[in-house]
């Protein structure tokens, strides 16, 4: 019993040592794999603070979190990869929580999230954290295209959202009865969704449907007829949904910019202590000039556009 | 007399004809779906989607392959021999029949509480990221009660015979076991085998956690100690399950939905060669090594 | 027989195997101890009552701090109520796969049935999942005239399609373990073949099939990512089989990733994960209890 558990300790070290080794092997300097943002820095740091093309990015970054800022991470780390083959990116996607977990854990070095840390993490472990607001994301109200309805007052969405209004007729629509799509509670989208659509009033439960994700709830959005959820604009690509207007204001970015549409919330990249190093370096490029076309092209806005800002909230101790 | 034969023949005949239909329905059922899968996955074939590079799915193919392979060589020693040291060391008394009920309550656990496990023991407790190995170690976890569970069955039911017949030949236990009661179990540890493998092509929700969702992979760089290198266990990676997961569930780009559709087509066609396989290896070595044409039972 | 030799023959494989044995347990037992450890916090930590996680329906546990409501009637309700029913389903059916497989035409069985039970075990349950969201769940609202088709009767089927392959084989391998001279000696009275199968074969095997159903019915009750796309997940008793519903391993995979560790939320879930074992484990007691009970009457 305790010489197959030392053995596999044996083993598990070994493992573990031999990525040290290639991290080492990989980079000319002494960078390890292990805490690439640190030691990183030494070598990477010129090509950010000089701002020059031809210092290459090395070492690797791993990043978690927000399912709604993944797919434009990806993106981000596919361009940077192009441009330097020895950096070595993974994204993941797993939920604002588990981004700012594992940042804070320090199992990645970036952790994206939809929320203010402060809204999930106890005050001691969110301050170590340093805030990078990358671009914002809009949320719409979306409705099965049968219901005859484009456009909510926003009294209107908190009758629907908390169970007073039951048919779109009494919207303007047809005679469809509502059917409530949500997120789950824990849901960055819905935490969006609740505090600046529904003036924080709470979601009617018990008699609304759930989906986990985007990509299930757009599906069954757009297969019940009568159903309305909501959707970050960057599920917004099709027109298997239709998206509502409200109080006559099209979700789309430039009423974002100007203030007008109020369904939005930034994204965030988290470090664990300042950003260092490559880590540093893919948050530069993603909040880069170059970078701007595919951020609005993919669905999210810019934050250098914005007009109107949000400060985060207090920390809960 | 003759009516109560009577009677038999015609309840013999009916039944027949249900179990003939429910079989046939089965298979109809998993027809229609593989059928439906491989539709899905033809309608919107186009060869770029097969290649390495981002818009394809060759990495991914490549993970799985390697993450299944990693998987079974980690569960299958640890649960064929724990299978027969159930079956052959362990008796039956009290105590190991409710580690069995244990073993088979831990087949229940949701795969992603598996997953939670693996993260925080392979990777929060080792300071490591997300790597293929500790995906391979959840996987095996996974398929450790089923592989155990499966062997100890098949053992059990090899014929007292073959038992009787080598230890009168003066063969220990230990050599009745590896040489005539393994051999002659063989058939039904392939099956496991391959349900263990199977397991490992399906499953997504346990790897979310340990071996990633995305994965940064130099196919020219076939140094195994290198962060980019394919051969390298201790990089993060994305099976082709996981990946399907992700481009149903998050996916933006117009090409998730062909992508993920042709994805599952790949991983049905990878199960099916694999199980093809596998049976034919387990045939030939059953014809080799236990050299009896009949088989324990029936 | 020397030492050194009998050491070789025997004593070197025996104690591999037990080791590996002893280690299947170990984890086994290292994992229920994982489990007990986070689960209780809810309990020890943020001063919950088991009362009020069991029977009280109020759910809304704190992200940050504490202050919530832990109450998961919904969805320990809706967890037994769906897997109970797949299990209802898929029984009868594998079951009789089993016995065709078997007993009616084993060649068939070997050539087809065997593979293509293979192959639903491989086939990702995000698969499952996806293919049910898009054509069961239309279907069901077709069919019944509903708004829309999310139920308790949706998780079922899909559930019952991906536990049949687990019931199918064990079954099929208890079956083949009844020693052949049953079948000789009851076609020796000139029995049926329904008759052998329905009075000798089935309740020889039966122990077999239990266990085969435990399984079966623990995969249901941990499997996560295909139930939780057709189920609705509304938190509300279901009315019906034709209502939606919640479960456990909905909320869990659902909410894990989106909080914090030990935040009350999070500690929740892992009583939730914890509930899951206990239920299984209660189950499993039960069917076997009734499988004895069975036994003893003949």
């Amino acid at each position: 019993m305790k010489k197959i558990l030392s053995a596999l300790t044996a083993v598990l070290v070994a493992a573990f040592s031999l990525t040290a080794c290639a991290g080492g092997g990989e980079s000319s300097s002494a960078a390890s794999s292990a805490a690439p943002s640190s030691e990183a820095s030494s070598e990477a740091a010129p090509a950010s603070s000089a701002s020059s093309e031809e210092a290459k990015l090395t070492g690797s970054v791993n990043i978690s979190g927000s399912s709604a800022l993944q797919p434009l991470v990806q993106a981000a780390a596919e361009q940077l990869k192009a441009k330097n083959p020895d950096l070595a990116m993974t994204v993941n996607a797993g939920g604002s929580g588990t981004g700012l977990q594992n940042v804070a854990d320090k199992t990645v070095d970036i952790g994206n999230s939809d929320v203010f840390a402060e809204e999930k993490l106890d005050a001691s472990k969110a301050s170590a954290l340093v805030d990078h607001q990358v671009c914002v994301v809009g949320v719409a109200a979306v409705a099965n295209p049968g219901t005859g309805v484009t456009n909510v007052k926003k009294q209107q969405l908190i009758d629907i959202f908390t169970g007073k209004i039951k048919n779109w007729k009494e919207v303007g629509g047809k005679d469809q009865a509502i059917v409530i799509v949500n997120r789950p509670k824990s849901s960055g989208t819905r935490a969006l969704f609740k505090q600046f659509a529904l003036d924080g009033q709470e979601e009617k439960v018990g008699k609304a449907l759930t989906e986990d994700n985007s990509g299930t709830l757009k599906q069954t959005v757009a297969q019940t007829p009568g159903a309305i959820a909501y959707l970050a604009f960057s599920y917004l690509n099709d027109d298997t949904v239709t998206a509502l207007s409200l109080d006559d204001v099209k979700p789309a970015y430039d009423n974002i910019y100007s203030g007008k549409y109020p369904i939005w919330g930034y994204e965030h990249m988290y470090t664990n202590g300042e950003a260092t190093g490559t880590a540093k370096a893919v948050i530069d490029y993603i909040k880069g000039d170059d970078f701007s076309s595919t951020v609005t092209q993919m669905g999210y806005g810019l934050i250098s556009k914005m007009t109107v800002k949000r400060e985060a909230p207090k920390a809960k101790s | 007399m003759k009516n109560f034969q009577r009677r038999a023949h015609a309840a013999d005949r009916t039944a027949t004809g249900v179990l003939y239909a429910i079989a046939c329905l089965a298979l109809v059922l998993l027809a229609a779906f593989i059928g439906y899968t491989f539709f899905q996955g033809i309608r919107v074939f186009e060869p770029k989607y097969l290649s390495f590079g981002r818009e394809g799915i060759g990495t991914q193919f490549f993970n799985t392959v390697y993450l299944v392979f990693l998987s079974l060589v980690i569960c299958l020693p640890i649960g064929i021999s724990a299978g027969i040291y159930m079956a052959e060391y362990a008796g039956n008394g009290r105590l190991v029949r409710f580690l069995r009920t244990c073993i088979e309550t831990l087949s229940s656990l949701p795969s992603i509480v598996v997953g939670l496990f693996g993260y925080l023991v392979f990777l929060v407790m080792t300071g490591s990221h997300w790597n293929l190995l500790a995906g391979a170690l959840a996987v095996s976890i996974l398929n450790l009660p089923q592989l155990t569970r499966v062997t100890e069955d098949g053992i059990r039911g090899v014929p007292e015979d073959y038992r009787q017949g080598s230890y009168a030949l003066g063969a220990t236990h230990w050599q009745t076991i590896s040489k005539v009661i393994l051999p002659a179990a063989m058939p039904r540890v392939i099956t496991g085998i391959i349900m263990a493998a199977g397991r490992g092509f399906g499953e997504a929700a346990a790897l979310l956690f340990t071996s990633g969702m995305s994965s940064d992979v130099n196919f020219n760089n076939w140094n195994p100690t290198s962060i980019t290198s394919p051969l390298n266990p201790l990089r993060p990676a994305d099976t082709l399950a996981v990946h399907i997961w992700a481009l149903k569930t998050e996916g933006i780009d117009p090409n998730s939905g062909p992508l993920s559709d042709i994805s599952s087509a790949v991983l049905v066609l990878m199960v099916l060669v694999f199980s093809m396989g596998a049976r034919l290896i387990g045939r030939k070595l059953e014809q080799k090594k236990a050299g009896n044409k009949e088989q324990g039972g029936r | 027989m020397s030492k050194i030799e009998k050491f070789r023959k025997e004593y070197l494989g025996r104690s591999f195997v037990t080791v590996m044995g002893l280690f299947i347990i170990f984890l086994t037992l290292a994992i229920g101890a994982f489990l007990f450890y986070k689960g209780v916090a809810t309990f020890t930590v943020h001063g919950h009552s088991v009362g009020e996680f069991l029977f009280s329906a109020d759910w809304a546990p704190a992200d940050i701090g504490e202050g919530g409501t832990v109450g998961a009637a919904y969805f320990i309700v809706g967890s037994i109520l769906i897997s109970t029913l797949a299990l209802v389903i898929a029984t009868p059916f594998s079951v009789a796969t089993a016995l065709f497989m078997t007993e009616i035409s084993p060649n068939l069985g070997k050539k087809l049935l065997q593979p293509a039970v293979e192959i639903f075990v491989g086939i990702p349950s995000v698969v499952y999942g996806w293919v049910g969201l898009t054509v069961l769940v239309p279907f069901i609202a077709r069919v019944f005239s509903l708004p829309y088709g999310y139920s308790v009767l949706a998780g079922s089927i899909v559930l019952s399609v991906m536990i049949f392959p687990t019931i199918t084989s064990v079954s099929a391998d208890a079956i083949r373990n009844v020693p052949i001279e049953y079948t000789e000696a009851s076609y020796g009275l000139g029995s049926t073949r329904w008759q052998l199968i329905r009075k000798i074969i089935f309740p020889a095997a039966l122990p077999g099939i239990l266990t085969g159903v435990v399984l079966g019915l623990a995969r249901a009750f941990g499997e996560a990512l295909a139930v939780a796309m057709v189920i609705g997940k509304t938190q509300a008793f279901p009315s019906g089989l034709l209502s939606p519903a919640t479960n456990l391993t909905a909320a869990i995979t659902a909410d894990m990733g989106n909080t914090t560790e030990g935040s009350e939320w999070n500690d929740a879930l892992w009583t939730m994960a914890l509930l899951l074992l206990l239920i299984s484990f209660l189950f499993i007691v039960l069917i076997r209890l009734a499988g004895k009970i069975g036994e003893d009457k003949r």
